[in-house]
């Protein structure tokens, strides 16, 4: 008999009944909760008389409405109505449940996928879920991790558990090295260009092979991150030495003899040698170049010495359409090199990018020089408030702020824009961020995405450069 | 939930690839903590002229006239025929919350993505995945024949064209069951609350740092 992918071994640990059918009841470890998905969740509990299965296994923070200015006023810094009930709503549902929020102004808030790991919350050999679909960032630590709509919050709140079926394995598959200027971003975007963003449509994916053997375990986050912008809603990296040392002596991180029994356990959180996975993708290190997406979907992406691709040339007609629609959106033609495309807002953070490597990486791009005359508007957003008192201790924000950043409180901010912090129509962003659909940082926005290395250049430059030749 | 067991009605069809839930409802309405009221915001970007706001009267709005919901021969229509990874992107329901506000009880594509795809099913829509010639051979018969109708029939798990063709196609065994009886998955699974029981003190003996 084969043996078992990480993903495999998840997944049967953590079966409590199947159906012939292969629909499996899987029970649930931890589940996060933001303030944006959850409202209705705890609405339906209230409506059935249900409570929450187990209180301690839920953890809730707000971030997606938050502020990133001024908070000084508490929650009265929301001037949005609309918002402001939300973020209140989540202190109500959490406090009638019982349920531990980080709310605002407490130093532990911030983007949930940034504050999970950060908390020791998120532990290899886990099942974790959470309304938002890059609840993959989780999988970088070996945790089956995945999105979930409301009404599986609710259905997690009340039963601890969620229905089922067993998802594909695919192995994405990195050897060699990478060059140095490419960051873990640009080895997802790169990943995201070869499959589409289709291509891991009903599959978990398995990042293995040497490039993320070295790849820090925040780097790790940043891929199993965008692992659903490839379709897949899990994205796993297999237990190693730093996956451990990652963990430990996290708040929520086991102690003492539970520590020496958890590591124990998680060390057999790989994938067996002779696994059989359903699909194998293999990509060299060397041959990812610094990445820059041109469209409106995560798959429309080159390496920055590309130029736009040309509708009439591509073959299949829904593809064609697709390019088309995304030009006219972008407002760019077939043929321009990438290096042309103007920049005139730059954000830094999401829960793609605002961890402290992130910003460090910016910032060793940005010390001692200035953001260009036209870019209106640059933001660094850090993950959380640790993250940011991490960053201010290193003396990281001054460097943001010399060279002409906005340096922000945290939250999701501008990656999706729900609160005050837009992207207005027309204009071109480099963004740190997940996705470049269609009004995502704002109604008529054009985002790129790109590393925080390669959004600091082109904030520098006032224009897309490759980072290698600033460094 | 709401049952589904059949349907004949119009088809409105979306010929956009990779057609994202930023695109279905934009973020701005995911303020709500309510789950009614989005339809007249299903892909607002597409269909209106201005920005949508949340809580605002959207009656008196420009709209694009060009938008294919907008157009009066697909007005009714209870069926969206789309192209492939339908509904990528984000996790939140209110897609689908939308789209079955605004009155779809069925969606027809070559893929979709996963979470949305889950979703849909839980709030009383049907997804159906046919081949991609199937899909666009819908495609080209909607535009085609103005009140192109399509009956729908989930129990016998078939599609019915216009000129009697039958095209088949898969459904969940689970998934069906509840659609077509309206159940309750929370309901469903706490007939199993014992042998959850049983697996949590399983897991808190072996795995006591969980806990």
């Amino acid at each position: 008999m084969a043996g078992k992918t990480l993903y495999d071994k998840l997944w049967d640990d953590h079966v409590v009944r199947q159906e012939e059918d292969g629909t499996a009841l899987i029970y649930i470890d931890r589940q996060l909760l933001h303030e944006v998905t959850s409202p209705q969740a705890f609405e339906g509990l209230r409506l059935a008389k249900r409570k929450p299965w187990r209180v301690e296994a839920n953890l809730a923070t707000c971030d997606h409405n938050v502020p990133t200015t001024d908070l000084k006023n508490g929650i009265d810094s929301i001037a949005d109505p609309v918002s402001k009930i939300q973020v209140q709503t989540l202190g109500m549902n959490t406090k009638q449940f019982g349920i531990t929020e980080f709310g605002m102004g407490d130093p532990r808030q911030g983007i949930v996928h940034v504050v999970g790991p950060e908390e020791g919350i998120t532990l290899p050999g886990t099942t974790l879920v959470c309304g938002d679909s890059h609840t993959a960032t989780h999988g970088a630590l070996a945790s089956l991790a995945h999105g979930i709509g409301t009404s599986e919050v609710e259905h997690v709140l009340a039963t601890q558990c969620l229905i089922q079926k067993k998802m594909k394995n695919m192995l994405v598959k990195v050897e060699g090295k990478l060059r140095p200027g490419v960051t873990p971003k640009d080895v997802i975007l790169a990943i995201i260009g070869k499959i589409g963003t289709a291509g891991g449509n009903g599959y978990a994916i398995e990042f293995g092979g040497q490039v993320f053997r070295d790849m820090s375990v925040e780097g790790r986050m940043t891929v199993c991150n965008m692992a659903i912008e490839g379709g897949a809603r899990v994205g796993l990296v297999a237990v190693d030495e730093k996956t451990i040392e990652y963990v430990k002596g996290r708040p929520y991180a086991p102690k003492g003899e539970h520590w020496e029994l958890a590591v124990e356990a998680w060390k057999s959180l790989v994938s067996d040698e002779d696994a059989v996975f359903d699909r194998v993708v293999e990509i060299q290190g060397e041959d990812i170049l610094p990445q820059v997406s041109w469209g409106t979907s995560p798959e429309m992406v080159l390496d920055v010495n590309g130029h736009i691709p040309d509708p009439d040339k591509e073959a299949d007609p829904v593809k064609a359409t697709s390019i088309r629609n995304a030009l006219k959106y972008m407002g760019l033609a077939a043929g321009t090199p990438i290096k042309e495309i103007p920049v005139e807002y730059v954000f830094i953070g999401s829960c793609t990018n605002s961890r402290i490597e992130d910003l460090r990486a910016a910032a060793s791009v940005l010390k001692g020089k200035k953001v260009a005359d036209k870019v209106e508007l640059a933001i660094a957003v850090p993950g959380s408030g640790l993250v940011k008192q991490q960053a201010e201790a290193e003396g990281l924000d001054k460097v943001f702020i010399e060279a002409g950043f906005e340096w922000r409180n945290p939250g999701c901010s501008m990656c999706l824009a729900m609160n005050a912090d837009r992207l207005p129509a027309g204009k071109h962003c480099a963004s740190t961020s997940n996705r470049n659909f269609e009004g995502r940082q704002g109604a008529g926005g054009r985002t790129h995405l790109v590393s925080p290395e390669m959004a600091a250049a082109a904030a520098v430059a006032g224009h897309f450069v490759d980072v290698r030749d600033v460094l | 939930m709401e049952k589904f067991t059949r349907l004949t009605a119009i088809v409105a069809p979306l010929d956009r690839a990779n057609v994202d839930t930023d695109a279905i409802i934009p973020k701005q309405f995911l303020k709500s903590i309510k789950r009614s009221g989005f339809g007249p915001n299903l892909f607002d970007e597409w269909r209106y002229e201005d920005v949508g706001q949340p809580d605002a009267d959207n009656s008196g709005r420009p709209l694009r006239k060009d938008f294919v919901l907008n157009l009066p021969r697909y007005q009714g229509a209870k069926i969206l025929l789309a192209r492939e990874n339908f509904g990528c992107g984000s996790s939140r329901e209110h897609a689908p919350w939308a789209l079955k506000d605004f009155g779809f009880d069925v969606i027809i594509a070559p893929s979709f993505a996963d979470i949305f795809f889950n979703n849909s099913f839980k709030n009383g829509i049907l997804p159906i995945v046919l081949d991609d010639k199937t899909v666009d051979n819908l495609f080209q018969e909607t535009f085609a024949h103005e009140g192109y109708q399509l009956e729908i029939n989930l129990a016998e798990q078939h599609i019915i064209k216009p000129d009697g063709e039958v095209i088949a196609f898969e459904v969940d065994r689970f998934r069906k069951h509840c659609l077509l009886n309206g159940l309750d998955d929370i309901g469903l699974t706490l007939q199993h609350a014992e042998q959850i029981q049983a697996f949590e003190a399983n897991r808190k003996a072996t795995k006591p740092w969980l806990y």
